[in-house]
């Protein structure tokens, strides 16, 4: 056997081959696992909250949370669908509430059955979410201007339809609000509503890390000529992207009635920013291809933990919005460097 | 005609039928408006070859390449596939009957893992009810797969399967498509410019696959810019330019400046027949010599003598 001979190396070589510092380490940790930033904001909101006001940990003050949080963190997941493609959704909020008054004013007025009512809502949001899809896909225009133009179109629907009115609790089926009652777990009260975002979140996590089409919804967002030339349908893949986030909007709307006890037309105006939001501080990248439902969970939680501790205490809510916009720019800076990890 | 019918060096799979073109194309023409991008081009790749397409900008070699994998539908001429005519529409007709083709741009999805990248499109999914009702993938075994087909290819040095893509240098981003391409290709590899934006190192990693992938028996059109690896692996090449095929030659028939020559209009394939006992005749069947016999027979040149392989 011949002894093999390592030419030495040259001064580049060495170079490219250098231990990496320990910031280098954390990029490529985060780069593997981009949900870790946000677990350990929450954890660190949650331990700072807890010790500025204990009451910030009881049972009672979580399960609050829980409840605020559950309308945003299930637009969240269809916002993160398609910000996961390199798009961006400004019609969440108008296609949710379009969906619940279909819902509400057929119950209401024509007397519909609550389940045909919400199945009506239903899809009557994915409709919507398929026709962002298609002036996507067929259109070729920009997510952001699709949606820009379908937020004006579906908000003035929703008000249209409704007439400006909303309808109460009392007047509707009780099915409507079946989402809005909560049962104990322990010490903590948990809505149906709750659990049924929960249940969202676990059929669209598996979807996207477990099936093939969760693999084209990455890699379309990743880079879409690249998806076109591997055999990807890329349209197809957008336009069901667009179609299950309005259905998950649908569902939404069922969650908001028995949040709200009403549908009113005027409900969850701040929906679009936050479902943005969430996502966002979740790791989910702007610019597509990474990011997990998971990390949008634990952002939704983030922005209910600082509404909820800061009141707790004691603190204006306009600090709340501050920190949140900071967390926002923070959460964008760390995926700038994340995404220029070196080899 | 003085023609030698000397088969190919290459025996790693005797008793195939050199004769019939795995792909051919006659009379390919296409046109962008005014501008004709191929003014009928012949074309023939036989089985176990290496045949580079080489020629100046705009002389017709990426149009000629997407007309026979399905980027672009030619304007007339015909496809063959085993000598039977086919037509492709797009990339996934191409794709279906085992045209694989590595494009410069690599189309790979950075963020995504060597695996997802590997089964990109053709995703494997689990055996049983996860499969077929859940619909999942099969993760495991497509990582395992993936790290086969890259040490089959000589590719060792990829250990991790789970890696982003965009970790990788680009000769190890160059090796997962190409690893793609011929774990999926069964008839053709088509590889576009694959070293240009490689160092001399990487460049050397893939003309070795490129070796790998022949020695196969799958044959490979490649698209190059670079005459020294054009040289050392192709076994014919196919110089395209304004348009029109302006001949066949050999590594052994013709030196890098004569070929170089040719491709830049400097002097002809007639005015330079070359040397070595493979004539330009036979290299370039014009339309009018082909197959006089019409029993399917065409010439193939030897392969160069002390060839590399």
């Amino acid at each position: 056997m011949t002894a093999t001979v390592h030419p030495p190396a040259t001064a580049a070589e060495q170079f490219a081959h250098r231990p990496r510092s320990p910031l280098q380490r954390v990029q490529h940790l985060l780069h593997a696992h981009p949900a870790i930033s946000p677990f350990l904001v929450l954890v660190l909101a949650f331990v700072v909250f807890s010790t500025v006001n204990p009451r910030f940990a009881s049972p009672n003050s979580l399960s609050l949370v829980l409840q605020q949080v559950a309308v945003v963190a299930a637009l969240a997941i269809g916002q993160t669908l398609i910000i996961l493609t390199a798009g961006i959704d400004l019609s969440v909020g108008a296609v949710a509430i379009l969906a619940m008054m279909v819902s509400a004013k057929t119950a209401q007025e024509q007397g519909m059955p609550g389940l045909l009512a919400i199945a009506l809502g239903i899809a009557v949001g994915t409709a919507a979410g398929a026709l962002n899809g298609l002036l996507v896909t067929r259109l070729k225009l920009p997510p952001f201007i699709v949606t820009l133009g379908t937020l004006s179109v579906f908000t003035a629907l929703g008000l249209l339809y409704s007439a400006g009115r909303s309808v109460q609790g009392s007047d509707l089926p009780a099915l409507l609000s079946w989402t809005g009652e909560s049962f104990p777990v322990g010490q903590f009260r948990i809505t149906r509503g709750v659990v049924l975002v929960v249940i969202l979140y676990l059929v669209i996590g598996f979807a996207l890390a477990k099936t093939a089409w969760g693999r084209h919804v990455y890699a379309v967002g990743d880079d879409l000529e690249a998806s076109r030339l591997a055999g990807i349908r890329v349209n197809r893949v957008l336009l069901s992207v667009y179609t299950v986030a309005g259905l998950v909007y649908g569902i939404t709307a069922w969650i908001i009635i028995g949040r709200a006890g009403a549908a009113s037309p005027n409900a969850i105006t701040d929906a679009n920013l936050e479902s943005i939001t969430a996502v966002v501080i979740g790791g989910t990248s702007l610019f597509g291809g990474r990011g997990a439902v998971l990390g949008t969970a634990l952002g939704a939680l983030i922005v209910g933990f600082f509404r909820s501790g800061l009141s707790l205490a004691g603190v204006d809510d306009q600090y709340r919005v501050l920190a949140i916009g900071l967390l926002v720019i923070l959460a964008v800076s760390m995926d700038q460097w994340i995404r220029k990890v070196k080899p | 005609m003085t023609v030698t019918t000397a088969q190919p060096a290459d025996s790693s799979t005797p008793g195939r039928n050199d004769r019939t073109p795995v792909l051919s194309a006659r009379g390919l023409v296409k046109s962008f408006g005014r501008v004709v991008g191929l003014d009928g081009v012949d074309l023939d790749l036989y089985p176990g070859e290496v045949l580079a397409v080489i020629g100046d900008n705009g002389a017709g070699k990426s149009t000629l390449i997407k007309c026979l994998t399905g980027a672009l539908v030619p304007d007339a001429g015909q496809l063959l596939l085993d000598g039977r005519p086919v037509q492709f529409k797009r990339p996934q007709d191409a794709r279906d009957v085992g045209i694989e083709t590595v494009y410069q741009s690599l189309a790979v999805a950075p963020a995504l893992d060597i695996a997802s990248n590997l089964f990109l499109g053709r995703e494997r999914r689990r055996p049983g009810v996860l499969g077929s009702v859940l619909r999942m993938l099969d993760h495991k075994g497509m990582r395992r797969s993936a790290a086969e087909a890259l040490t089959s290819l000589g590719i060792g040095t990829l250990q991790n399967m789970s890696q982003a893509v965009e970790t990788l240098s680009g000769g190890q981003r160059q090796a997962v498509s190409v690893a793609r391409a011929a774990a999926f290709g069964s008839k053709v590899i088509v590889l576009d410019e694959p070293t240009a934006a490689l160092g001399v190192k990487e460049s050397n990693q893939v003309l070795r696959m490129i070796k790998e992938v022949r020695s196969r028996g799958l044959p490979v059109i490649l698209i190059s810019h670079n005459m020294p690896h054009v040289f050392e692996v192709a076994d014919r090449i196919h110089i395209q330019r304004l348009g029109r095929s302006a001949g066949v030659i050999t590594p052994s028939s013709h030196t890098m400046n004569e070929a170089v020559a040719i491709m830049t209009g400097a002097t002809t394939l007639a005015e330079t027949p070359g040397s070595v006992g493979a004539p330009a005749a036979a290299a370039t069947p014009g339309p009018a010599e082909q197959d006089p016999a019409g029993d399917g027979r065409r010439p193939t040149p030897p392969r160069p003598e002390g060839h590399p392989s």
